[in-house]
């Protein structure tokens, strides 16, 4: 059923909602109830003046009624569906769902955004779990100092006749413990209150330098205007508290600056203005694809016209710099996924890459990976080429009919049979 | 008393929380037990084969090598390979369990563990090492 003709059921639902009757509402529209009946049953159209009067009644706009449920929610039933993994057969009636039964409707959608952020939290927690030594050492800490307060607690308790030295040596410790655990769980929680908030945690650098570019929304105006320098930017950056964030920061903004130059915003917006045509920019622009793929990642999402992701990665496939995009995950910590197409550009070094993938457990979203890898170092007869790699990610707007399906990192990848496979997943384990 | 079976018996404790050594010596102690303890991992497999104890407590995160790795090193020495390790942790996952099994040790017992179940899991251990 199409989605204006269930105005009436919009009405009904509307007027249930408010507890009125059938009969008060008809009177105050000037109507019959039998009439309104009618209506609510979608057996009669509505327009004009009588759907502005409803509306008036029932204290919606008029296009609640006729539009019903906004696009937003019914897309988010299609992803739920979609992200069930099982065929749905009313998936086309997505929007006569959210038009009967729109407080439904909300819920199923609520509950779906619910389950994708607890997925995310899932992921973010046993990856720090895995691979946060700072975390790991904190919760080592407070168990063994409540360890240490039990047995010694519990010798006081038990131990019938202890003599005074022991006893008071024991009191000492458990007050020393008692000590150590509060500040020890103290700083636990002000560790997780810092992830939280997604404020910078000292001594992660990758994190760091994130939350550095994440303050810029990745886009440095003032610097490609030349207003500023990297090393003033770098310099004036309270998110880079240690030398290694602050020395790859510095590193990945020079890479900016040169990018810029050779890619002034102003004509690169015309260009795109045009299409986009990554391959197109860099013969236009006199540059390596590598170049233009930074570069989009750091236009604005209005001049890109698109939102997009980055991730760069030296030779041994080890994560300088990445730039989020929602609904790809990308790992906090450790390896990535083999199977990105970065890594695939890194294995034939200048050859470009384009594949359409999407990440496992995430199917509501496909993305357009283009990458390639560039040599870091200038030729030379007698030593290899050091090769980077760059992946551009860029959402599709419908799922690939036949994409490449990959995952986050191995830790947390739901992937079966996968012959990249690294380790065991903790998804089949303990989930 | 099942203490008294104990007396003479020699336990060498790794651990490097000097409380719960501390607690774990007075346990022990007075259940007839000789108790030496060391607190680094670096060197531990050393000074468990130089003190050649009837049972050996060992905690899995210690400064300079993991109890894993001390496990794993005491398995390949042939006179060490049944000696009964008991293995404290703080992580408790089926995960971490299973591999200290694999690796070698006798019990595995996570933080923070009974003064009963320590006393229970020595007693244990050491008795199945003597029928064995």
């Amino acid at each position: 059923m199409a989605r204006d003709t269930l105005t009436g059921s919009r009405i009904r639902e509307r007027r249930l909602f408010l507890d009125l009757r059938q009969a008060a509402l008809a009177r105050q529209v000037g109507i019959s109830a039998s009439y309104l009946n009618l209506i609510e049953h979608n057996r009669r159209r509505i327009g004009g003046k009588l759907l502005v009067d409803i509306a008036k009644a029932l204290g919606v706009e008029p296009s609640m009624l006729t539009e019903g449920a906004e696009v937003a929610l019914i897309s988010a039933l299609r992803e739920a569906a979609a992200d069930s993994g099982k065929p749905v057969a009313e998936l086309d009636h997505a929007d006569e769902f959210a038009g009967r039964f729109p407080g439904w409707a909300e819920v199923l959608a609520g509950e779906h955004r619910r389950v994708a952020s607890l997925e995310r939290t899932v992921q973010v927690l046993s990856d720090r779990l895995t691979h946060d030594p700072d975390l790991a050492a904190s919760l080592h800490e407070v168990l063994s100092t409540a360890a240490a307060i039990r047995s010694t607690a519990s010798i006081l308790a038990e131990t019938g006749e202890l003599e005074q030295e022991w006893r008071d040596r024991f009191h000492r410790n458990l007050n020393e413990d008692s000590r150590r655990l509060a500040e020890s769980s103290k700083s636990l929680v002000n560790f997780l209150d810092q992830s939280n908030t997604g404020s910078v945690r000292r001594g992660v650098p990758q994190e760091e330098v994130e939350a550095f570019f994440t303050a810029y929304d990745y886009h440095f105006s003032a610097l490609e205007q030349g207003q500023t320098s990297p090393e003033d930017l770098v310099a004036g950056a309270s998110e880079l508290q240690s030398d290694t964030a602050r020395s790859t920061a510095l590193g990945a903004l020079q890479q900016y600056q040169a990018d810029a130059e050779k890619m002034p915003l102003a004509e690169l917006a015309r260009s795109l203005s045009r299409g986009f045509d990554p391959a197109g920019l860099a013969a236009e622009f006199n540059c390596d694809l590598s170049q233009v793929l930074r570069r989009l990642a750091a236009l604005p999402e209005d001049v890109l016209g698109q939102a997009s992701g980055l991730v760069i990665c030296d030779a041994s496939g080890a994560v300088l710099l990445r730039k989020p995009i929602a609904g790809f995950a990308l790992p906090r910590f450790g390896a990535s996924c083999p199977l990105w197409p970065l890594y695939a550009a890194l294995a034939r070094p200048m050859v470009p890459v384009r594949r359409q993938v999407v990440q496992h457990g995430r199917h509501a979203v496909g993305f357009e990976c283009l990458a390639v890898a560039w040599p870091q170092t200038p030729p030379d007869f007698d030593r290899d080429p050091v090769y980077r790699a760059v992946m551009l990610i860029l959402p599709l707007a419908e799922l690939p009919a036949t994409p490449l399906a990959v995952g986050s990192s191995c830790r947390v990848c739901a992937g079966q049979d996968c012959a990249a496979r690294r380790e065991p997943s903790i998804l089949d384990e303990e989930f | 008393m099942e203490g008294d079976l104990n007396m003479g018996r020699h336990v060498v404790l790794v651990e490097d929380e000097p409380n719960i050594i501390e607690a774990i010596r007075f346990l022990l102690t007075r259940d007839g037990w000789t108790v030496d303890s060391h607190s680094d991992g670096r060197d531990a497999v050393e000074v468990i084969k130089a003190a050649d104890p009837d049972l050996v407590i060992l905690d899995l995160m210690l400064p300079g090598k993991s109890g894993m790795e001390i496990i794993k090193d005491l398995r390949e020495e042939e006179a060490l390979s049944n000696l009964p390790v008991l293995m404290l942790t703080a992580r408790g996952q089926a995960r971490d369990r299973d591999m200290a099994e694999k690796a070698g040790v006798s019990r595995f017992m996570t933080k923070p563990f009974s003064n009963t179940e320590v006393l229970a899991a020595v007693r244990d251990l050491h008795a199945q090492a003597n029928q064995g």
